[in-house]
This record gives C-alpha cells, structure tokens and sequence, in this order.
C-alpha cells in the first residue's frame, strides 16, 4: 500500500513536468523541423545537424549559424554572433538562480544545459507559483531537449524532399520571436519597453554594421523599461 | 566547410552558449540578488525579444536596409494577433509560416 502511495505520487510527479513540457514540444515540433530542412539546404548532414542540437541547444542561435554558414561567413564571426545572442541566456539564469540556492554543482551543470527561453518561461513561473521541485524543472528542460534534437534530425531527413523557401519555412524564427515576445507583453510598461528596444536596435543596426546591435539595444531598452517602471513607482509614492 | 572545422565550429558556439546558462546558476544559488537587480533582469526577455523581432521583418537586404511595408512585417500583424490569442507556440509558428507562403505566392 505505501509503495503504491509512493508510486502514485512520483507519477503524479513525473506528470506534472510532462503536462508543464507539453506546450513547449509542441512549438520544437514545427521549429525544429524548419531548422532541420534549413540546415540541410545549407549542406549539412543528419549527423552535423544532430551534433549542432546536441551541442549547441539554441534554437535561434542555431538558425542565424545555419544562414551565416550559407553566406560562407567565418567561423569565429558565427561564434561571436552566437554568444551575442545567447548573453541574454545569462539574465534568464540568474533569474531561476533565485530558486535553485544551495543545490549541488552537479545539479546545476546538468540544469544550466537545458535553460532556454522556453523552459525558463515555464520554469519561471512554475517556481513562483510554489511546489516545483528542481527535478520537475530538470525534466521539463530535458523532454523539450530531446524533442528538439528529434524534430531538427526530422527536418534533416524531410529536407531532401522539400524545395527550398517552401511552406513559409523561411518565416519559423519569425514566428517563434513575435510569439515568445507576445507571452512577454504582461503589461503598459512592457509594451513600451518593447517599442523601445525595438526601435533602438532597428536605429543601431542601421548606423553600425555588425550584429551587437540586438545586445545594445535590448540592455538600453531593458533600462530605459526599468527607469519607467520606478519613474512611475515613485510618482505613486511608494517610494517617495 | 571541412569535418574538423565544421566540429570545432558547433563546439565553439555550444561552449558560448553553455557558459552564459552556467555562470549566473553557479555564482547566484548561493546568495540573493538585490531587488533592483531583480526588477531590471525582469525586463530583459522583452526588451531581448523585441530587438530580434523588429530587426528580423523591419530589416531586409545586404548592406541592410529599413523596409517597413514588406512581406515579412505584414505577415507579422495576423500571426501575432494568432499569438496573443491562442498563447500557443507551435500553432502560432504553424499559421505563421502558412500565411507567410500564401502571402509569397499571392504577391
């Protein structure tokens, strides 16, 4: 009877993180599947490509590499637009860190593999809520991990069926950002944050070549968003 | 690209990639963060997002260039209606890409 006490509850455990990963796995599928075509019309292979998912794990990351990789760029320059675009993964962990005090080195190497703008999202707020446990938020990182790598090695198989620029594969990342940036929008303050991050890196990218401009301008929208919100605590007095 | 290049290449990127997720974890479990930090760190996946947003349909070419009634900017207004409505990712990215190719092949 108490293992089966037991049982129920790591069921309904194991449940959780599955239901919480559900919605995750559901975006991979289709975005997976686009880098994987992607990365085929640029000449890699199944194995390139699920070395880069297995390796790498970024998704948008992964697409810029694979169109830079099209346009013959270097190496290293792929490398650093990759950190550029993956430094705002530093600001989502140090975010979950809130929740994760005191837990092993061990457990933190392994978790630190799986936070992507979308398990973080997930995990976020699971965490607020109250009741998740680490290996709960462990598991949502690591069952959308696997579906990632599933649906690109997917997309690289498909690819060699499908014509290049069909189906809208073109507009995946796209769609993936405005969809990410519409769960973002939770309020006034966030919108104008948005509008000015945007405009601002739209400004940047236009005076200066090169790909820092999305660092700059999210760090300058993220403060300018951030003066807003204790401009306006302050003008209501909380902290007068 | 040769084999070798292309490996040091994805273990390149993944190293960037991984140390960015580690570092925060490793440092910041063990203390708390002061508050203002907090409240600025929550803004960052907005501002991040939007950036790569608008310079993904408002930008077009090489050298790039503003091109604010394209394609890919007015695909953008239905699917991200679809978005703050459905609150679904893959079906978001689904009707997206499907407007984006009827669109295509309309124009």
């Amino acid at each position: 009877m108490k293992e089966m006490r037991l049982f129920v509850k790591q069921f309904g455990f194991a449940l959780e993180s599955i239901k919480a990963a559900w919605p995750i796995c559901l975006g991979y599928l289709p975005l997976g599947f686009a880098f994987g075509v992607l990365a085929q019309k640029a000449g890699l292979d199944l194995l390139d490509i699920a070395l880069m998912s297995i390796l790498v794990y970024a998704g948008s990351s992964q697409f810029i590499a694979v169109a830079m990789l099209s346009s013959a760029a270097a190496p290293l320059s792929i490398i650093l637009t990759t950190l550029v675009v993956n430094l705002r993964h530093l600001l989502m962990s140090s975010s979950l860190a809130v929740y994760l005090h005191g837990e092993s080195r061990r457990f933190l190497s392994v978790f630190a593999y799986g936070v992507t703008d979308e398990s973080f999202a997930v995990n976020l707020v699971k965490f607020r809520e109250g009741g998740w446990h680490r290996y709960q938020a462990l598991a949502v990182n690591q069952i959308t991990n696997f579906t990632w790598i599933g649906s690109t090695i997917l997309g690289g198989y498909t690819g060699q069926f499908i014509l290049a620029g069909s189906y809208g594969i073109d507009y995946a990342l796209s769609a993936m950002f405005l969809c990410l940036l519409s769960f973002q929008l939770r309020g006034r303050l966030y919108f104008l944050t948005a509008i000015i991050s945007g405009a601002s890196a739209i400004i940047i990218s236009l005076i200066f070549p090169g790909n820092g401009f999305i660092i700059i301008a999210s760090l300058f929208g993220a403060t300018a968003g951030f003066a807003l919100k204790r401009y306006a605590q302050r003008k209501k007095g909380l902290y007068a | 690209m040769l084999k070798t290049q292309y490996l040091l290449l994805i273990v390149g990127m993944g190293l960037v990639t991984y140390i960015p997720r580690y570092l925060p974890l490793f440092f910041l479990a063990q203390k708390n963060l002061p508050r203002w930090f907090i409240e600025w760190l929550d803004m960052i996946p907005v501002a991040i997002l939007s950036a790569l947003v608008f310079s993904e349909i408002f930008l077009s070419g090489s050298p790039r260039h503003l091109d604010i009634l394209q394609t890919k900017s007015l695909v953008a207004i239905p699917t991200f209606i679809i978005a703050l409505k459905t609150k679904s990712l893959g079906g978001t990215v689904i009707s997206g890409m499907i407007l984006f190719w009827l669109a295509e092949r309309l124009c």
